[in-house]
């Protein structure tokens, strides 16, 4: 995800405010990087995934994708790293490491 | 019960019509000539033949509308707000109690642009409990954002109803719009109202059409929170749009009198010209001080009454106009702030004169309140011991009418 | 994404995400799970109606906003009574003809304290008047986005800021207010309890909620690793244990008929629940055994009424 900048209130003059502060740009927080906010990262080992998909309905930022070859990988752009994927995979194919690592 | 004797002409149609009418029941009348999609609302003295009367309407069929029987008033105008949010034409009543039950409702409708309508019957607040009228309901509201009006009598109580649509919808206004008229002095007294026919009434009132609706075709979010960075701007930018509704405010008076031959005026003096005293009244009262006043000028007195019509936004321009000949402005209030300047509209009256190179003496008076009457006489008295404390000056700030018990105490 | 789907075990979930990525839910958030799962079951043709809280912040900052369905946030009390106004809205444009008549679920979202507490009156005021809307109450057992301060849902024994546990008190000294039982007194056709850890159970009971035709009210437990103080990791594994402890049990009342939907032969001991929650930590073992009588009594009242009045 091409990193656009988050629309904040100091992008605004007061002439720019819509009548009643509607915001009408469907769902555009979604610039937000949150991935910024983790200290620990998923990693998934293919060996052991059973493309169960248990992870992606888990996952309270919806940041776990299919893939193409229909693997589930965490979308780091927004990946918090709360590690719930990794405590709930049935196969163990997660781990989370410390984000400082390679 | 409202006299229903319609006249009807050779085709079977009803023609407009002369009929006695509280002014809770004139108001009602007009929610329903305005189509009115959504009402909700709770009883409360003195309001209760508002909602009783378009509760009646609907169950006979007379009114195609969902009516809502909320268990509060802060419901009721909450439930107004979601209807509006959907593009429903919406309209309450409250009173007093009520009013300040949904106080914090008042300001996210008009901060949000919910074109409500929403009649007044005004009630004093307690404590003590008191069911009956005077305006500080109204003056707690003061600062909400709603477009405000003061009806005289129930002829304005229907028209300024269905004036009110047509202002708080219009999209260069999308604000919600109180209209204020004295509980019991009006809501429960019956007087002539002349209807009009509902084509006159269509011609007036175009269709609703919000431009934000809540539809999952377009979906939009309301209500998003304000982070420091936004708000003030938020803020700023709606009081902008708000004083800018004074425009439509006025073409809507001038539409209305085109079509129903009525014209309301923000400040709507009364044989004010070369009148020394001027005499300021919001309400049925005005009427009763109208009284007042032609007795007075009877007697060659050089007196005037100005009737403060529009309330919200405040009619700066035309008030200095009305009153810049005058040596003399007693403003008549019936409320008391407490602590404060003295009577609510008076403080804000002086305030709106105080750049003004020539500008009126003032004096404040407070009375009327918790349906405690002002007669003829009552204004008499206003206006002569208003002239006196002009020439002699007063240790009171303001000056009381009607209380039992000489009033003293009342110091900076 | 649009239209696609995925596939878990016998269970489609539609793979479209109505709440944005990139919102700013705590990490390991339950209620941000429960939420985008209800969403999930709910579609595109809805209103949402949300009372200020954790849900509304989180989503909602100005100028931006994470919700891709209409959604309108008033005021903190009284999204019970903005959804009937939406709802007798809808109803009456479309039957004056106003609006093209078509399905639009009308849906209040609330947390706790705005449903159990400030928000009780208006709720139940639209249940009695019994508007065609579901309620969606997502129970983090305490006003969280405040900081964590008690709610009449916060759990016996639990420590919040206003009720913290201290050399006198045990933190909430009143049994969490029962809500589910409550809808179920206002004689409305559909209500249900869930949980995030048992997300197919949760998505079919929110479908369910919103295809009914009059009021339905599901409760949500939504674990809260902030405010409960686990560790994030343990989000689902703390909802699952608090529906095998018995302590909040899954079950649905559809017009008056009981079913629990997840039973064991017998309940885990609610230590196991207790035990890695730091909101607990303080708990003496009489305490323990306090809230273990309680579940045990709650429990046989809950299968006496299941027995009853069975679905």
């Amino acid at each position: 995800m091409t990193e656009k900048r988050l629309k904040t209130g100091s992008d605004f003059t007061w002439k720019d405010m819509e009548v009643g502060n509607i915001v009408t740009e469907v769902g555009n927080a979604s610039v937000r990087k949150t991935g910024d906010w983790r200290t620990k990262r998923p990693i998934l080992d293919r060996e052991k995934c059973t493309k169960c998909a248990l992870c992606w309905i888990y996952c309270p930022d919806a940041a776990i994708k299919p893939s193409e070859e229909g693997y589930y990988e965490s979308d780091l752009y927004y990946c918090k790293g709360c590690g719930i994927c990794a405590s709930i995979c049935p196969a163990g194919a997660i781990t989370m490491i410390e984000e400082e690592e390679k | 019960m409202p006299c229903r004797s319609y006249n009807y002409d050779r085709g079977g149609r009803k023609m407009s019509k002369r009929v006695g009418l509280e002014a809770s029941h004139a108001a009602a009348e007009a929610a329903r000539m305005a189509d009115v999609d959504v009402i909700a609302a709770y009883p409360i003295t003195p309001q209760t033949h508002i909602p009783e009367r378009l509760a009646e309407m609907v169950a006979n069929g007379e009114l195609n509308a969902a009516y809502i029987p909320v268990e509060s008033e802060h419901s009721a105008l909450s439930a107004c707000l979601g209807a509006a949010a959907v593009g429903a034409r919406t309209f309450t009543a409250t009173a007093g109690q009520g009013l300040e039950l949904m106080h914090e409702v008042v300001y996210v409708a008009s901060s949000m642009r919910y074109p409500i309508v929403m009649t007044i019957c005004n009630r004093a607040l307690s404590a003590p409990l008191s069911v009956w009228g005077d305006h500080s309901d109204a003056m707690a509201v003061r600062d909400t954002g709603w477009i405000q009006v003061f009806c005289q009598n129930n002829q304005e109580a229907f028209d300024m109803t269905l004036w009110a649509f047509r202002v708080g919808e219009d999209s260069r206004v999308l604000f919600p719009v109180m209209v204020h008229f004295d509980g019991f002095h009006l809501s429960h007294v019956t007087e002539p109202v002349i209807l009009p026919e509902q084509k006159e009434v269509d011609r007036f009132l175009p269709r609703f059409q919000y431009p934000f609706a809540l539809n999952p075709d377009k979906p939009m979010t309301h209500g998003a929170f304000g982070p420091p960075d936004i708000y003030a701007e938020a803020k700023v930018a709606q009081e902008v749009a708000f004083r800018k509704s004074k425009g439509v405010i006025i073409q809507g008076f001038k539409e209305f009198g085109d079509i129903f031959g009525r014209y309301y005026h923000p400040v709507e003096p009364y044989k004010t010209e070369g009148a020394r005293t001027l005499l300021l009244t919001m309400g049925s009262f005005s009427e009763t001080a109208k009284i007042a006043i032609d007795t007075k000028k009877n007697k060659g007195e050089s007196v005037g009454l100005i009737n403060l019509r529009l309330w919200r936004p405040f009619p700066f321009e035309e008030l200095r106009q009305a009153v810049k000949d005058a040596e003399t402005l007693i403003v008549f209030d019936r409320c008391i702030s407490f602590g404060g300047p003295g009577g609510p509209v008076s403080s804000e009256i002086r305030s709106a004169l105080y750049n003004e190179k020539e500008r009126p003496r003032g004096v404040s008076f407070v009375g009327g309140l918790g349906g405690r009457d002002m007669s003829v006489k009552d204004f008499e008295y206003v206006i002569d011991r208003g002239r006196e404390i002009v020439e002699k000056g007063s240790e009171e700030l303001f000056e009381t009418v009607g209380i039992r018990g000489k009033v003293t105490g009342i110091r900076g | 994404m649009e239209g696609k789907f995925i596939k878990i075990g016998k269970n489609r979930v539609t793979a479209d995400e109505f709440v944005a990525e990139g919102h700013s839910f705590c990490v390991g958030c339950g209620e941000a799970l429960a939420l985008r799962l209800a969403c999930k079951a709910l579609g595109r043709d809805v209103i949402i109606a949300n009372a200020t809280g954790c849900i509304e912040i989180c989503t909602s900052p100005l100028p931006v906003t994470s919700w891709r369905v209409p959604w309108i946030h008033t005021l903190f009390e009284n999204t019970a009574a903005e959804i009937s106004g939406i709802e007798a809205g809808l109803k009456i444009l479309m039957e004056k003809g106003k609006m093209p008549e078509r399905d639009i679920k009308c849906v209040a979202v609330a947390g706790d304290g705005g449903t159990s507490d400030i928000g009780m009156q208006a709720l139940s005021g639209a249940f009695e008047r019994k508007h065609d809307f579901l309620y969606l109450c997502f129970d983090n057992e305490a006003y969280m986005n405040t900081g964590i301060q008690r709610s009449s849902a916060t759990p016996y024994g639990a420590s919040t800021t206003t009720a913290p546990a201290g050399k006198l008190s045990i933190g909430q000294t009143t049994w969490k207010k029962n809500m589910a039982e409550i809808a179920v007194a206002h004689d409305i056709p559909y209500v249900a309890t869930a949980c995030p850890s048992y997300p197919f159970d949760l998505i079919n009971k929110v479908k369910k909620g919103g295809e009914v035709k009059g009021p339905a009210y599901v409760h949500i437990f939504s674990p809260c690793p902030t405010g409960w103080r686990y560790s994030t990791d343990l989000t689902i594994e703390i909802g699952r244990l608090a529906v095998e402890t018995g302590i909040f049990p899954l079950y649905e009342v559809e017009n008056g008929r009981y079913k629990l939907n997840v039973d064991r032969p017998k309940i885990r001991p609610v230590e196991e629940y207790l035990k890695p929650q730091g909101r607990f930590r303080h708990l003496l073992d009489e305490e323990i055994e306090k809230i273990q009588e309680h579940v045990n009594e709650e429990y046989a009242k809950l299968k006496a009424k299941i027995a009853c009045f069975a679905a």
